[in-house]
């Protein structure tokens, strides 16, 4: 079987719109949390949140889609053409090429604006809102605006949605179904996400502080992330070089509650083990671990406890780039992914903000100042999600 | 190496629950929507549950549960579901109290059961399952993806059997939103094809196969191969793409003892299947089933469920063939698309 290198990346978060964008904020420690300025809520002044910061205006300018499409199409396109562009391949039709997206809540941002008006006669309602309501009519939007026909999907297992997208991507491509796949995932900020994640009483009304003692939870964000993932017969025709392999891969499940993670990470610890085992590495040759890092007191705990358990005594080097993104949902282990190319390309390592106290139970303390000139060769990128779905990805220097 | 069809299971407007899928009682409706007949869930899953389960999570956990049952499967090595809707009652439900209450006072449950994943996490945790778990979610192609992914894991090795399911719930919400888009009509379910204007009649369902690597003692069917194709411009590049999935499998039109295909009663929808029967597959046996299921973005699983039984029993029930031959089906095609624009090809042989 091949292997399956990254020879292209593309990210839009609170923190940028493209890659230089991003990787600027990180070294100047700019955070993309801020007060709500675009989501029409009434959490407006009280919840920050990491949006995008351009209206859809501009982001349908930049996309090149209409502005009327849900925002999730508009940022999902933005990365997925600047991952296309950068991989340099040309015409999508060159290979058997495929698109594997992943969202969590498809166009909802318009569905619900759509249900203002169905509420009160179901008769009204722009119909033009729901008409892309589904998570995969979001895909087609993106898939449509780069070309791609050959293969296309649509993930959703809740915050793991981009890291399994990536995953399938890379399956298919050491199956020799696809030479060429865009994967990664979009979400955008929507009521429906604020006022649940709230209901949960899992939001910061403060930044949140990941994998800090005095945690108190998440700030939701928005935003897209793409890899364009090859196979060895596409690296000897692409004129540069790729920037990593995509070494190792796991799914597992927590099988513990619908919404919470369970004490010992069991699912965590799996979704890592796994990934090592397919890596063909052990524990000590991570370099870096880009933590799941919600800042809630349950996932922090669970993920830090089945790191405890693999690595022992040898933790490598972790943050959460959460504290800088916000929590993007279905887009976060695409974005991570990304950051994780990086960080691998770049010999960086991203800080982990706001961070003020070790937990006593874990003992270690995450990376806190953004460190160049690392010798980054494997690194971990973790994804957990409802219903236990936990996926953890390795990228591997070349 | 081949895939076999362990077990099936299907919760759908037919009684093809707990049954081996002849559909010797089929059920006849004049309706512009069909609803699912559902078993008793007590004796399938703690009452204790249930009653926190919304309809789509129950369907597709009591067909899930039921699969695995027949295959004597306790815990499968992965669990895979393909849903293009999700949990709508739950959604539309936790939407609906955000914008009357404008934000304030809502509570947890709807949201939390509203994500695409529930009913394969709620899988998961009913069977302790720490397996591969994921859920697809694209349109027409959500069951064929999770398939495919099933099949990879299955040659990889990485899995020995697969627990694959197509689920999707029609509400009073969405039937009255699609039912604006003006996607269907009131018929008599038994004359669905007989006149196709625009329209057909919508559905849902829950149908889940138990796939294994190794064949077992009581398989009901190979899975040969699943192949999709988007938005072809033609009827001619459909016609060229099942052509080519055919020769990819080293077969041609003739080796197909029976076609089912996706007939709606649409007209439009409906002119490539006739093109097909009419010239590629002329004289082979047609059999149809949305007129048992009504149309539904997964129900395709619907259509495999039926196919593997109608493999089993080597018997096509004559109530079922839409066109042609009672025939002895070694090999099924199964071709269905969904609005032009997600097409799936489909098949199954004898063991």
């Amino acid at each position: 079987m091949t292997e399956v290198y990254v020879a292209g990346l593309g990210i839009i978060s609170a923190i940028g719109t493209s890659v230089n964008e991003t990787l600027s904020s990180f070294e100047q420690h700019r955070t993309g949390i801020d007060d709500i300025r675009f989501l029409d809520t009434i959490y407006r002044g009280q919840l920050p949140v990491a949006e995008v910061k351009l209206s859809n205006d501009q982001l349908s300018a930049l996309s090149g889609l209409p502005e009327n499409v849900s925002r999730t199409a508009l940022l999902s396109t933005v990365a997925a053409k600047e991952a296309w562009v950068d991989a340099g391949i040309g015409s999508p039709s060159k290979f058997r090429t495929g698109f594997i997206s992943a969202n969590s809540v498809g166009g909802m941002d318009k569905s619900e604006n759509f249900f203002i008006d169905f509420l009160k006669d179901a008769g009204s309602g722009d119909l033009n809102d729901v008409k892309h309501h589904e998570c995969g009519s979001i895909t087609e939007l993106t898939a449509d605006s780069l070309g791609i026909s050959d293969h296309i999907s649509t993930i959703s297992t809740a915050c793991s949605s981009s890291a399994n997208a990536i995953f399938m991507a890379a399956r298919l491509i050491k199956h020799n179904l696809l030479d060429v796949v865009v994967a990664g995932g979009c979400d955008s900020m929507a009521k429906f996400t604020l006022n649940g994640f709230n209901t949960l009483q899992i939001l910061d009304e403060e930044h949140c502080k990941p994998f800090d003692e005095n945690r108190r939870g998440l700030n939701l964000g928005e935003g897209a992330g793409y890899v364009v993932l090859v196979s060895e017969k596409v690296v000897q025709q692409l004129h540069k070089k790729p920037y990593c392999k995509l070494s190792g891969y796991n799914n597992a499940n927590d099988a513990y509650h619908q919404t919470a993670s369970s004490p010992d990470g069991t699912g965590s610890y799996l979704a890592m083990k796994g990934a090592l085992e397919k890596a063909g590495l052990q524990p000590e040759d991570i370099d870096y671990i880009n933590l799941h890092g919600t800042g809630t007191q349950n996932n922090d705990h669970a993920e830090s406890t089945a790191i405890s358990r693999l690595f022992s005594s040898k933790v490598p080097k972790m943050s959460s780039t959460k504290s800088f993104t916000g929590h993007t949902l279905g887009a976060s282990g695409a974005i991570e992914a990304v950051l994780s190319v990086l960080a691998i390309e770049k010999e960086i390592i991203y800080p982990n903000a706001n961070h003020t106290t070790t937990m006593k139970e874990f003992g270690y303390t995450p990376v806190k100042v953004f460190l160049k000139n690392q010798q980054v060769k494997h690194v971990l990128s973790n994804s957990f999600g409802f219903g236990g779905n936990c996926s953890s990805l390795i990228f591997s220097k070349i | 190496m081949k895939i076999y069809i362990r077990a099936t299971e299907s919760i759908s407007p037919q009684l093809s629950f707990g049954n081996e899928g002849l559909l010797a009682d089929l059920q006849v409706y004049e309706a512009n929507r069909l609803s699912c007949l559902e078993p008793d869930y007590k004796s399938l899953i703690d009452p204790k549950q249930i009653r926190r389960m919304s309809r789509v999570i129950k369907m597709g956990v009591a067909s899930a549960l039921g699969c695995l049952k027949k295959a004597d499967v306790e815990v499968p090595d992965a669990i895979i579901t393909g849903t293009a809707y999700g949990c709508l009652e739950d959604t539309s439900s936790f939407l609906t109290k955000l914008v009357n209450q404008n934000e304030e006072m809502l509570t947890p449950t709807a949201f939390i059961q509203s994500t695409h994943n529930t009913i394969g996490a709620q899988i998961a945790l009913l069977l302790k399952c720490h397996n591969y778990n994921n859920t697809y979610v694209h349109r027409g192609f959500s069951f064929e993806n999770a398939l495919l992914d099933a099949i990879l894991l299955l040659k990889e090795q990485s899995a020995e059997n697969v627990l694959v399911g197509g689920v999707d719930e029609l509400t009073d919400t969405s039937f009255q939103i699609l039912n604006r888009f003006g996607f269907f009509k009131q018929a008599f379910t038994n004359e669905l094809y007989n006149a196709p204007s625009k329209g057909s009649i919508a559905g849902e369902g829950a149908s889940f196969v138990l796939l294994a690597n190794q064949p077992g003692n009581n398989d009901n069917a190979v899975l040969e191969a699943v192949s999709t194709f988007y938005k072809p411009a033609t009827i001619e590049e459909s016609q060229e793409k099942i052509n080519r999935f055919l020769l990819d499998n080293d077969l041609s039109p003739n080796d197909i003892d029976v076609v089912i295909t996706g007939r709606n009663g649409d007209e439009t929808n409906d002119v490539v299947y006739d093109q097909l029967m009419s010239g590629m597959f002329r004289n082979k046996t047609e059999v149809c089933f949305k007129h048992l299921c009504g149309e539904y973005p997964t129900a395709s699983s619907f259509a495999l469920w039926m196919a593997a039984s109608i493999i089993k029993k080597q018997k096509v029930d004559k109530k079922l063939i839409h066109h042609g031959e009672d025939v002895i089906p070694q090999r099924i095609l199964i071709y269905n698309h969904s609005q032009g624009i997600h097409h799936s090809l489909m098949l199954i042989s004898g063991c």
